[in-house]
């Protein structure tokens, strides 16, 4: 393998993991948390909002991310060729 | 068959099976004691994470504390699962890759440097001590209750059983014990967490019902949501609402997120992920731990919605007499008291203290057959102590659930705290026998001696955890904080550098790590022990409590191994080659002892 493309390798990865980074912090500390009161006016079934995102919702999107991660670098590793043989 | 009966064969039936799977998983060298041997797959991996972090707390205490603190209780739940997403993304590919076998081992190697080693051994024994002490209480109050036999009597049962697969199977028989207790476990809270949605809203599903609408006892919709109802319910009482919170929006903030970075840089979790094949492995065992402790933590709420609702409706303005049965057994036990204060006969809820202090019983009954108490009482209403880790516990007797129920809690309980404590214990001793006997003081151990030495360790530590649960310091529920905020105030960043900033140098990382470590020590100490009195917001800086100080210790850490490092010598080129490579999966071999 060359230098370059583990370097992108790396790159592309840390890029991959701030984007979900960012919607991780959006759905817990974002609307869990800061945006809490505003979001508690919107109903959602017999939820407050900002209290569903706080006890349920951030959990959900949580198990996404983590399952979006794992195969979004499956495929990196192949196209970089650097998956384990 | 009576409850007592059917506890017996239910808990000790799950002592069968544990033993069981210990003798076929027995090790006989020290690669399988730490890591199972490095072959375990991801789902099995991710279950027996999820039963060695869900510990007593989680499973007995968590949904009483939701159903006390509404939803500044939120913390726990988005804290204690979103260190996930910071552990699959940031920690646990690039640590297997890696392939050591404990984390003083990593912050070792990385940093070149037996002083960092020590360092982390020291904060591995120290947060796993903290943590095991609750567990080992736990075990006891949960035998204390289902098998009437002493606490202390209890913990010994307790002892006995880790000791025999830890010792003997070490990680490999600790693992698949797990995978077993994660299975009793989330039965054990998922079944009454079902029965009691389908009985209060008619959903299946706890997760659903929390936002649905109630029943009433003939089974017809009211139309009024379960949510609404408690919010109308508690604030009655002189609580505030139940989907507002009290604590200010800076401290939520700083609590979440000492929990998370505190739950990606738990050593006994991450030791787990050291476990799998494969750095693919890794990642995807982090999604299936998750998985597995959502289905806890997303039913959790909803248990602490429906216990609270079903406890205002079935204890206040209830003559004594009149209580089911539950409530006198749970008084029995030690954990709720009521003190008629206005003499009328009936028990009275409100907000605050009903009296000052934990229940002091003076031997005596009252005219209506409770038990009389010695503590002073206070200005308001309310007359009924509840201990809130009754709520999972008594829940199948609150809701009337089928006695098999109320045995297969009991399992539960005990599995939660027998998984937590196991893992724990298996950190503590390869600390000692790999990082301190064979990394520093005897590098010529041989194999079968190393492999001695942790059996011994782990033995040491069981009788020592079993002290601590026989003997509780009083201050185990007020250094839980310590373990999350030292967690994330100094391992959590330095672990974090090693991967993603190749220029971090060993002077950069133990000067992090010692004033992280040390302001956050500093601040729990001094609010906890030297001046609880001061322990309120105005005193805290920027109204950080201690619970969420070690997100501040972390930021710290963060800026000093920063500033240091641009100071000193960058790292020896070959550890800037060792972290070039355990950022790209290809040959990760099996976890290796160098």
């Amino acid at each position: 393998m060359k230098g370059k493309s583990r370097q992108d390798y790396w790159k592309a990865n840390v890029r991959l993991i701030a984007t979900l980074l960012v919607v991780w912090f959006i759905v817990s500390y974002g609307f869990g948390v800061l945006l809490v009161e505003p979001l508690n006016a919107i109903h959602f079934f017999g939820f407050k909002l900002g209290f569903w995102f706080a006890q349920q919702g951030a959990i959900y999107a949580f198990l996404v991310l983590i399952v979006v991660y794992a195969w979004a670098m499956n495929r990196l590793d192949r196209e970089y060729d650097v998956e384990e043989q | 068959m009576d409850i007592q009966l059917l506890t017996y064969l239910f808990v000790g039936g799950s002592f069968v099976l544990y033993i069981a799977i210990a003798i076929a998983s027995r090790v006989g060298s020290t690669k399988e004691f730490y890591v199972a041997g490095g072959g375990v797959s991801p789902i099995a991996n991710g279950a027996a994470t999820a039963a060695d972090w869900m510990s007593a707390a989680s499973f007995i205490s968590m949904a009483g504390i939701i159903a006390y603190s509404g939803y500044d209780a939120s913390v726990y739940l988005m804290g204690w699962t979103g260190g996930y997403v910071l552990l699959a993304m940031l920690l646990a590919p690039y640590l297997r890759k890696f392939g050591k076998f404990t984390v003083p081992d990593f912050i070792g190697d990385r940093y070149y440097s037996n002083v960092a080693r020590t360092v982390a051994v020291i904060c591995v024994i120290f947060v796993s001590f903290t943590y095991v002490a609750g567990q080992m209480r736990g075990t006891g109050i949960v035998f204390a209750r289902f098998l009437e036999v002493d606490v202390d009597i209890g913990v010994a049962i307790g002892m006995v059983i880790v000791f025999f697969y830890a010792v003997l199977g070490g990680m490999k028989g600790i693992t698949y014990t797990q995978v077993a207790q994660y299975c009793v476990l989330i039965f054990a809270f998922t079944v009454p967490a079902i029965f009691l949605s389908i009985m209060m809203t008619g959903h299946i599903l706890p997760q659903t019902g929390f936002g649905a609408t109630l029943l009433d006892a003939a089974g017809n919709d009211t139309g009024v949501f379960l949510l609404t109802r408690l919010d109308q319910l508690v604030t009655e009482l002189g609580f505030s609402a139940y989907t507002s919170g009290t604590k200010s929006t800076i401290d939520v903030f700083f609590i979440t997120a000492a929990l998370m970075c505190g739950t990606a840089g738990l050593p006994h979790v991450i030791v787990r992920f050291f476990t799998v094949p494969r750095v693919r492995d890794a990642r995807v065992s982090a999604g299936w731990a998750l998985f597995f402790i959502a289905i806890l933590y997303t039913s959790a709420p909803a248990v602490g919605a429906f216990a609270r609702v079903n406890l205002i409706d079935t204890v206040d303005n209830t003559a004594y007499e009149s209580l089911p049965q539950w409530f006198r057994n749970w008084e029995n036990s030690g954990l709720i008291a009521w003190t008629d204060k206005n003499a009328d006969g009936e028990v009275q809820m409100s907000a605050g203290d009903p009296f000052k202090g934990a229940p002091v019983y003076t031997g005596e009954r009252g005219s209506h057959g409770e038990r009389l108490l010695s503590n002073a009482p206070t200005d308001n209403p309310g007359e009924v102590y509840i201990d809130r880790d009754i709520i999972v516990l008594a829940n199948p007797e609150i809701g009337n659930l089928p006695a098999w129920v109320v045995a297969l809690v009991a399992a539960g309980g005990v599995a939660a705290a027998l998984s937590t404590a196991a893992g724990l214990l298996l950190v503590i001793s390869s600390a000692i026998s790999h990082d301190l006997l064979k990394k520093q003081l005897k590098p010529d151990i041989s194999e079968k001696g190393e492999l001695l030495a942790a059996r011994i360790a782990a033995a040491v530590a069981i009788v020592i955890a079993g002290y601590f649960g026989i003997n509780p310091p009083g201050f185990v529920a007020q250094v839980v904080a310590f373990a999350f905020g030292l967690a994330a105030s100094s391992f959590f960043p330095v672990i974090l550098m090693g991967i993603f900033y190749k220029r971090m140098n060993k002077e950069g990382a133990i000067a992090g790590m010692l004033v992280g470590l040390i302001f956050t020590f500093s601040y729990i100490v001094y609010f906890k022990f030297v001046a609880p009195e001061m322990n309120t917001p105005e005193h805290w800086w920027f109204g950080v409590s201690p619970e969420g100080i070690g997100t501040l210790g972390m930021i710290f850490n963060f800026v000093v191994s920063l500033v240091v490092c641009r100071f000193t010598a960058p790292p020896p080129a070959e550890i800037q080659q060792i972290v070039e490579e355990i950022r790209v999966p290809r040959g990760a071999g099996a976890a290796v002892d160098h």
